[in-house]
C-alpha cells in the first residue's frame, strides 16, 4: 500500500499546482493571467466578412486578402482596442473580433469601407437615381470623372498614404492629403467642372461633420490636381481620420455576413449568473453523493472539487476561451463527472453484499466498472470530436466549439478524478477501524 | 422486476410517443432561429417602460411588419426583436427611429446572420449529426465485437438515441407552436450532447449484458438482459439525477440565453432513462430471439429434409 501513499501525495501536489494556477480567478498566482472569456461574456463584436474575389484572377487569389487584413488591422488600431483578432478564415473570409468596444457602429463603418471618404457634388434633379446622400445642403451624388475611358467616383482610395494634420495661420486644423496619379486626373476634371460650387465630403452614409456639427462641403476655388486640404475638423477627429486614411485601402470588397455584438454589461451579468449556477449545481451533486453513498460519496465529492480545480487550471493553461455555452458545458460536466463514481460505488455495494471485505470490494468495484466507464466515455469523446470538427466549419460556431472543448476536457479529467483520485482516497481506509463500519459505506446495511 | 417481459408494452408506448412527435414535427414543424434562416436579432433594454404594442407600431412604421417581438426579463423594458438581416445603415436608422419615438434604450446584443451563413450552418449541423451517429454505431459494434451479432448492439443503441432525439425535436416543435421557441445553435449543441449522453447510458446497460452473458447467468437471453437492466438501474437513476441537478441550476440561474441547450438536455436525460432501460435492450432481446428462432427453424427444416 506504499504506492497508494505516493499516489496520494501526487494527487495533493497536482491539486496544489492546479489551485495556484486557478486562484485567484481574475489573475492566477502562478501564471498571472485570468481565465479567458469569450466575446459573449466580456462584450464586444464578432464580425465575419465575405470577400468578393470575382474581380481577381484565379491565380492571384491566394494572397489577395493580405492587403485588406493589413488595412483592417491598422484601422482597428486607431480605435485602441485591446487584443483584437483579425484573421483570414478559409479562402475568402475575414474574421474580426473586437473585445470590449462600445461604439460598435462606428467601428463597423470604418472596418469594411473600401474608401474612408467619398466626394460628392450637388444633384440638380431631386429624382436623379445617382443620388447617394441627402442632407440640409441638398441632394448629393458621387463626383465622378473619367480615367482610361472608365467613369470613376472620386474617393480617398486615391489618396497617397501620407496624410497629416497641421494648422493654418489662424490656428485652424487642416488635414493635408495628396492624390495619386489616377486621383489627380479625376480631381482635376471634377474641380474644373465644380469651380464656384460646393464639393461634399462623405464618410459612409453621412456627410463628414465639422467641429461645428455642420457638414463639410467647401466651395471649389480653383482646379485641384495633386494635393488638397480638408478644413473644419476638430483636432481629435482630424488625427483619427488621418490615421485611418493612412491605414491603407481595402482593395478586395468585403461584405459583412455575420455579426454578433454583445454589450459588456450583459456579458458581466452572465458570468455572475453562471458562477452562481455552478456553485449551486456542485453543492446539490455533493449533497446527493454524500447522503446516498456516505463515506465514498464524501470522497467522491472531494474528488469532484479536485476535478473542478484541475479543469479550470487546464482552461487557463491551454488557454481555452470560455463562452457562455462553454461554461454551461463545464457546469453540466460537474453532474456527469460523478458518473464513474456512481458506477464504481454501485459495483462496490454489490460486492459488499456478496460478503467481500471492504478492500476486496473496492478493488473489484473499480476493476469491474472500468469497461463500462471506458466504453461510455469513448462515446462522449466521439460526440465532442464531431462537434469540434463541425464547429471549425461553421462561422457562427462559438457556442458549439466552446461546449465541445470544455466537455472533452471534462470527460478526460473526470476519468482521472473519479477513478484515480477516489480509489486512492478509498484505499487509505482499507484495514482501518473505519472500514468495519459498513453503515459508512451504504445506506442499505442489510442488518450487518 | 421483469422489465423485459413487458417489452412489447414499452414498444407500443414508445411507438405512440414517437408517432406523436413525428405528427407534431410534420404539422407544426420547428421554428428556426436566425442561425438557420438568416436575419437579425436586436436585444434592447429601454430606460423607461414601453408598451409592446407601441414598439410594434413603430416597427410597422419603419417597414418591418413581420418583425417578431419577444419580451424578456422585465416585461415592459426588455425586448428581443427578430428582424430580416439588416445592413449597417438600416440598423442604425432603425435604432435612431426607435430611440426618437420610444425613448432611449441600451443595446444588449445585436446578431446578424446572412443567408449564406445560415444555409452553411444547417448543412454542417446535419452532417455533424449523421457523422456522430455513424461513428457511434461503428464504435459500439467494435466494443461488443465478442458478442454474437455485435452489429445488433450498435443498431439497438442507435434506436434508443433516435427516440431520445425525436422526443426532444417533438417537444420543441410543440414549444415552438405554443411559446414561439426557436431552434438555434445552442439547440443543436444540446442535441449532439444528448446523442453522446444517451449512447453513454445504453452502453452501460450493454456492458453489463456483455459481462453477464460471458458469466453464463442464464440460457435465456431475456433473463440475462433483464438482470443486467435491474443491476444497472441504480446507476442510471443516480447519474441522471446528478446531471439533472446541474441542468436545473443552469436553467434557474442562467436562464434565457442557454435555455434551449438546457431544456434539450433535460428532455434527453429523462428520455435516456427510459430508452436505455426499456427500448434499446428490449429491441436487442426481440431481435436476438427472432434470429435464434430463425436458426432453430432452419435447423428443424434441415433435420426434416435429412429424414
Amino acid at each position: 500500500m506504499r504506492s497508494n501513499y505516493i499516489m496520494f501525495i501526487i494527487i495533493l501536489v497536482i491539486l496544489a499546482i492546479a489551485a495556484t494556477v486557478v486562484l485567484p480567478v481574475d489573475k492566477g498566482l502562478l501564471l498571472g493571467r485570468p481565465i479567458k472569456l469569450g466575446l459573449d461574456l466580456k462584450g464586444g463584436v464578432h464580425l465575419v466578412y465575405q470577400a468578393d474575389l470575382s474581380g481577381i484572377p484565379e491565380a492571384d487569389r491566394a494572397g489577395a486578402l493580405d492587403a485588406d487584413i493589413a488595412a483592417i488591422r491598422s484601422r482597428v488600431d486607431v480605435f485602441g482596442v485591446t487584443e483584437p483578432l483579425i484573421q483570414q478564415q478559409g479562402e475568402d473570409r475575414v474574421l474580426v473580433e473586437l473585445p470590449g468596444i462600445s461604439d460598435v457602429d462606428k467601428a463597423k463603418a470604418v472596418i469594411g469601407q473600401t474608401a474612408i471618404l467619398e466626394f460628392g457634388e450637388l444633384a440638380t434633379d431631386p429624382n436623379d437615381p445617382a443620388i447617394k446622400w441627402r442632407n440640409e445642403l441638398g441632394n448629393w451624388k458621387p463626383a465622378t470623372g473619367t480615367v482610361n475611358g472608365q467613369e470613376k467616383a472620386l474617393t480617398s482610395a486615391y489618396f497617397k498614404q501620407n496624410t497629416y494634420v497641421g494648422a493654418d495661420n489662424l490656428g485652424r486644423i487642416i488635414l493635408h492629403f495628396e492624390w495619386d496619379s489616377e486621383g489627380a486626373q479625376l480631381s482635376s476634371q471634377i474641380t474644373q467642372r465644380l469651380i464656384g460650387k460646393p464639393l461634399g465630403i462623405f464618410s459612409g452614409d453621412h456627410a463628414l461633420l465639422g467641429d461645428d456639427g455642420k457638414p463639410i462641403a467647401p466651395t471649389v476655388q480653383a482646379q485641384i490636381t495633386d494635393q488638397g486640404i480638408i478644413e473644419g475638423l476638430s483636432q481629435t477627429e482630424a488625427t483619427q481620420l488621418s490615421k485611418l486614411l493612412n491605414a491603407g485601402r481595402i482593395s478586395v470588397p468585403l461584405n459583412l455576413i455575420y455579426e454578433q455584438t454583445v454589450s459588456p454589461v450583459v456579458g458581466a451579468d452572465f458570468v455572475g449568473m453562471a458562477v452562481k449556477a455552478g456553485i449551486i449545481g456542485i453543492i446539490l451533486v455533493m449533497l446527493f453523493m454524500i447522503i446516498y453513498y456516505r463515506l465514498p460519496g464524501l470522497l467522491a465529492s472531494i474528488a469532484l472539487v479536485i476535478y473542478a480545480v484541475v479543469v479550470l487550471a487546464i482552461f487557463k493553461l491551454i488557454p481555452v476561451t470560455l463562452s457562455l455555452a462553454g461554461i454551461g458545458g463545464f457546469i453540466l460536466s460537474l453532474g456527469m463527472a460523478v458518473d464513474a463514481n456512481v458506477l464504481i460505488f454501485e459495483r462496490m455495494k454489490e460486492e459488499l453484499f456478496m460478503g467481500r471485505t471492504l478492500g476486496a470490494a473496492i478493488e473489484a468495484g473499480f476493476k469491474r466498472a472500468w469497461s463500462a466507464i471506458f466504453d461510455s466515455n469513448v462515446t462522449t469523446v466521439i460526440a465532442c470530436i464531431v462537434l469540434i470538427l463541425l464547429a471549425s466549419n461553421i462561422v457562427a460556431s462559438g457556442p458549439v466549439m466552446g461546449f465541445a472543448v470544455t466537455l472533452l476536457i471534462g470527460v478526460l479529467v473526470s476519468m482521472f478524478s473519479a477513478i484515480v483520485v477516489t480509489r486512492t482516497f478509498l484505499r487509505l481506509f482499507i484495514g482501518s477501524r473505519i472500514s468495519r463500519q459498513v453503515a459508512l459505506f451504504t445506506m442499505y446495511t442489510g442488518g450487518k | 422486476m421483469n422489465i423485459m417481459g413487458k417489452r412489447n408494452w414499452f414498444f407500443i408506448i414508445s411507438g405512440i410517443i414517437a408517432l406523436a412527435c413525428i405528427i407534431s414535427l410534420a404539422t407544426t414543424g420547428l421554428k428556426t432561429g436566425i442561425e438557420f434562416s438568416s436575419g437579425s436579432i436586436l436585444n434592447i433594454t429601454f430606460n423607461n417602460p414601453v408598451d409592446k404594442s407601441a414598439l410594434r407600431q413603430e416597427l410597422d412604421k419603419a417597414g418591418y411588419k413581420g418583425a417578431l417581438i419577444q419580451t424578456a426579463g422585465n416585461e415592459s423594458r426588455d425586448f428581443i426583436i427578430r428582424l430580416p438581416a439588416l445592413d449597417d445603415a438600416a440598423k442604425i436608422a432603425l435604432v435612431n427611429d426607435l430611440q426618437a419615438s420610444l425613448g432611449d434604450f441600451k443595446e444588449n446584443e445585436f446578431d446578424k446572420i446572412s443567408a449564406m451563413i445560415a444555409s452553411e450552418t444547417s448543412r454542417n449541423a446535419a452532417i455533424a449529426v449523421v457523422i456522430a451517429v455513424v461513428a457511434m454505431l461503428l464504435y459500439i459494434a467494435w466494443a461488443f465485437r465478442r458478442m454474437p451479432s455485435p452489429f445488433h448492439f450498435g443498431v439497438c443503441a442507435i434506436a434508443g438515441l433516435v427516440f431520445d432525439t425525436l422526443l426532444a425535436l417533438g417537444i420543441f416543435s410543440i414549444l415552438g407552436g405554443i411559446l414561439g421557441w426557436e431552434i438555434n445553435l445552442m439547440f443543436i449543441t444540446g442535441v449532439l450532447a444528448v446523442i453522446g449522453y444517451s449512447i453513454n447510458n445504453t452502453v452501460i446497460v450493454f456492458d453489463r449484458i456483455r459481462e453477464n452473458v460471458s458469466r453464463g447467468i442464464s440460457a435465456d437471453f431475456a433473463v440475462v438482459v433483464n438482470r443486467s437492466i435491474v443491476e444497472t438501474l441504480g446507476r442510471s437513476f443516480n447519474t441522471s439525477l446528478t446531471t439533472l441537478f446541474t441542468l436545473f441550476a443552469l436553467l434557474l440561474f442562467v436562464g434565457a440565453s442557454i435555455q434551449n441547450f438546457v431544456v434539450v438536455l433535460i428532455i434527453g436525460v429523462l428520455a435516456g432513462i427510459f430508452s436505455s432501460t426499456c427500448i434499446s435492450p428490449g429491441l436487442l432481446v426481440t431481435w436476438q430471439k427472432r434470429e435464434l428462432s430463425k436458426k432453430v427453424r432452419a435447423g428443424a427444416e434441415a433435420a426434416r429434409v435429412r429424414s
